[in-house]
């Protein structure tokens, strides 16, 4: 027992005290946080810029139409005629919209031209759209003579107010939340097993490159050596985990005060542009509906979870690591070996993002009681609310794959380690198991 | 008992594969044992056996006649052919946590890394990376760490490859120490001249069967060929030939001779003693050199290996 604290404790030292852990821990959350502002920035820099959009109105029934907003400035060029004005717009404008003369208003509708000198950005295209979509059905409301109060009166906004049955209250940015809470913790536990996996498999190997494997193992079993490895590692893993949680979490909230935005409650780089949209939006206005958003995810549960799932998950597939590592001389042979152990966490992966749109399917339920997929497809549905059943048959299958793995691994890995020289195929592999 | 260490009818299959097949050596107390063995014999396997890293698949070793049992692992000190040490830690920290391994408290350990390391007079290496030492350094910090517990049988796989003369002379003097000092060394090796010099019993493996085995000195004895090696000046050789090839069965030595006797080779017959062929020469020459041929270590390995296969 002793001799395996030493083990870990000499494992955790040489993980940690490695530059590139250390440049990984401490810059990570800062490259993710600088990336955040310069988004927040760049668009905030975005907004400033106020565009000019002169029009020419021939029709001459839009010069009502358009008020100025969202950085964009309308200037009425009908006076010049277009030849002029398309000069004028040339060297000062951002672009010159013309609408033409026509008797249906129909017609005039697809016949309004749009010149500018770079392609224009579709955001003002679109809100000069919305502008011109507006005062054309105004016009036609008028042409038909119908009342333009009615017709206002009989447009209706709904907000369905989602409740489940136990009086909780779900709303969209509930769900999005929940999505990204399950999306990024799913993808944390993903990452931290590659590349903690790897870091197993490495110094497995750097152990039999630097042949101080036979000192080591005539001092302790070679099942002591993997799993003071592993747990060493695994020791790694977690601090830097706290570390970036820490670092991550004061900085992301430095920014948020600073910059005035609402609250951003992952750090996750993946972020899909409407939910960013989305998130946004609601932000802004709703920063209390967000909080209490947070304040309902089932924290407790997926702090747990997190741990449980991230040590059987990191277990299964590091002590697999491990025997590869063992099995091989060098890295560069352990591509072979390496696609089918990505393969299950890769599609996890898959299935996982479209586990987050329809969490109680019976794919996500599968992957997230197999195995070698549940760490990471069962983190992302948790924060949707699991049943128990669920959470503890896929433990207990979890636990199970696990020590049935570390007694596997542990087989190969004592023959391997001191096998110099060869390039095992799986068959040489398989005859280890019984030596 | 005298044994230090005692494997007896030790088998290792590795698949179909045959490793060791029932063998049994006997190391005595305070000896230098060789183990000896052409390339694939089985050495290997049977020191990977005696140090508890694979388990004999029949056959039992005891350590002072108890049964091998894991925690005899502290009194034992390996160095293997295939060794090395990591790279990136420092060598004063891997000492200690190899001792550690060992099962030597931090502050015993210390203490014995300060004496070995003063003895060798490398204490500036103490916070030096690995990597930055030559090989040879390396293995002097390699040799530290298989000693440094006081074991009481050290295993020696080839203890003198990456040493230059000087050092391996120094490493072959400590070794004699520790052995002085009441340790028991098996020495594996293919430097059959450092076998010569320094052990006194040896065994020899091949194509996993052990093939001979005991004091180096009866072992020698019983190679012996009752050969005797000759010189004689004498004013007319040929005559002298003649009545030597009557009496006995000889040939001319390899040896050439500096002054300018006559070399032979004389292999005594049965009954014949050496007193009878100097009663016989004395008569007839002026006897410059008498030696008998005692077999080297080289030639019984040999010979050994040849006529078993």
């Amino acid at each position: 027992m002793d001799k395996l604290k030493l083990i870990i404790k000499r494992e955790f030292l040489a993980k940690v005290k490695n530059k590139s852990f250390i440049v990984m821990t401490v810059l990570s959350p800062l490259m993710v946080v600088a990336l955040f502002s310069l988004i927040i920035f760049l668009n905030e820099k975005n907004a400033e810029e106020i565009r000019t959009i002169a029009f020419v109105d021939e029709s001459q029934q839009f010069a009502d139409a358009f008020e100025d907003s969202d950085g964009v400035k309308y200037i009425n060029l009908t006076s010049l005629g277009i030849v002029e004005a398309r000069e004028k717009t040339k060297e000062f404008y951002y672009g010159l919209l013309v609408i033409p003369k026509s008797d249906s208003l129909s017609e005039l509708s697809n016949n309004i031209t749009f010149f500018s000198n770079d392609t224009p950005s579709l955001t003002v295209l679109s809100s000069v759209e919305s502008k011109l979509e507006n005062k054309i059905r105004n016009l036609k409301i008028a042409q038909l003579q119908i009342d333009v109060d009615k017709i206002k009166s009989i447009e209706t906004k709904v907000t369905i107010d989602a409740e489940n049955f136990s009086g909780e209250k779900s709303s969209k940015i509930g769900s999005v939340l929940r999505m990204f809470a399950g999306g990024g913790f799913g993808y944390l536990i993903f990452m931290f097993i590659i590349i903690y996996g790897t870091s197993v498999m490495r110094s497995v190997i750097e152990e039999k490159t630097s042949r101080i494997i036979e000192v080591i193992i005539s001092s302790v079993k070679p099942f002591q050596l993997m799993m003071g490895k592993i747990i060493g590692n695994a020791m790694a893993g977690i601090l830097q985990f706290i570390i970036w949680m820490v670092i991550g979490g004061i900085l992301l909230f430095a920014i948020t005060l600073y910059f005035g935005v609402g609250d951003v409650s992952s750090s996750s780089a993946q972020m899909a542009p409407e939910m960013v949209q989305q998130m946004q939006n609601s932000g802004n206005n709703d920063l209390q509906l967000v909080l209490l958003e947070i304040k309902n995810l089932p924290i407790l549960t997926m702090f747990f979870s997190f741990i449980i799932y991230f040590l059987g998950g990191y277990l299964i597939y590091s002590s697999i690591y491990a025997a590869i590592g063992a099995a091989v001389d060098s890295e560069t042979d352990t591509q072979q070996f390496m696609m089918p152990v990505l393969m299950p966490l890769v599609i996890a992966i898959y299935v996982g993002f479209s586990v987050i749109e329809n969490p109680h399917g019976p794919i996500a339920l599968a992957f997230s009681l197999f195995p070698l997929t549940s760490p990471i497809v069962m983190l992302m549905r948790i924060p949707f609310g699991v049943p128990w059943w669920q959470l503890i048959t896929s433990i207990f299958l979890l636990i199970i794959t696990f020590i049935g793995m570390v007694w596997f691994a542990a087989k190969i890995y004592r023959v391997g380690i001191l096998m110099y020289g060869k390039k095992p195929s799986y068959k040489e592999i398989y005859k280890w198991l019984k030596y | 008992m005298n044994n230090v260490l005692r494997v007896e009818n030790v088998c290792k299959n590795y698949g179909s594969f045959t490793a060791l097949n029932n063998v049994s050596i006997s190391v005595p107390k305070g000896s230098i044992f060789g183990l000896l063995g052409p390339n694939g014999a089985g050495k290997t396997s049977l020191i990977r056996i005696i140090n508890q890293i694979t388990l004999p698949d029949s056959g039992t070793v005891y350590l002072d006649d108890e049964i091998l049992q894991p925690h005899h692992i502290q009194h034992i000190g390996y160095l293997p052919e295939e060794r090395g040490l990591y790279k990136s830690m420092k060598v004063g920290e891997q000492a200690l946590y190899l001792a550690q391994l060992k099962g030597m408290s931090k502050d015993e350990a210390k203490k014995k890394l300060k004496y070995w390391f003063e003895k060798f007079e490398i204490t500036h290496w103490w916070d030096k990376k690995i990597q930055e030492l030559s090989k040879g350094m390396a293995q002097k910090v390699q040799f530290i760490v298989t000693v440094m517990h006081s074991p009481k049988l050290l295993i020696f796989d080839e203890p003198f490859s990456g040493f230059d003369p000087i050092n391996a002379n120094l490493i072959k003097d400590e070794i004699l120490n520790l052995r002085n000092e009441g340790a028991s060394i098996i020495f594996s090796t293919h430097r059959m001249e450092s076998v010569e010099e320094m052990c006194d019993y040896i065994a020899l493996i091949n194509k996993s069967n052990k093939i001979l085995d005991g004091k180096l000195k009866d072992i020698k004895q019983q190679f012996k060929t009752n050969q005797f090696e000759v010189g004689l000046l004498s004013a007319n050789k040929e005559m002298l030939l003649n009545q030597i090839n009557e009496q006995f069965s000889v040939e001319n030595s390899k040896t050439t001779s500096f002054n300018d006797d006559l070399r032979l080779l004389f292999s005594l017959k049965n009954g014949e003693t050496s007193k009878d062929l100097i009663e016989f020469l004395n008569n007839k020459a002026q006897i410059t050199h008498f030696t008998e041929v005692i077999p080297s270590v080289n030639d019984i390995f040999l010979k050994s290996v040849a006529s078993n296969s």
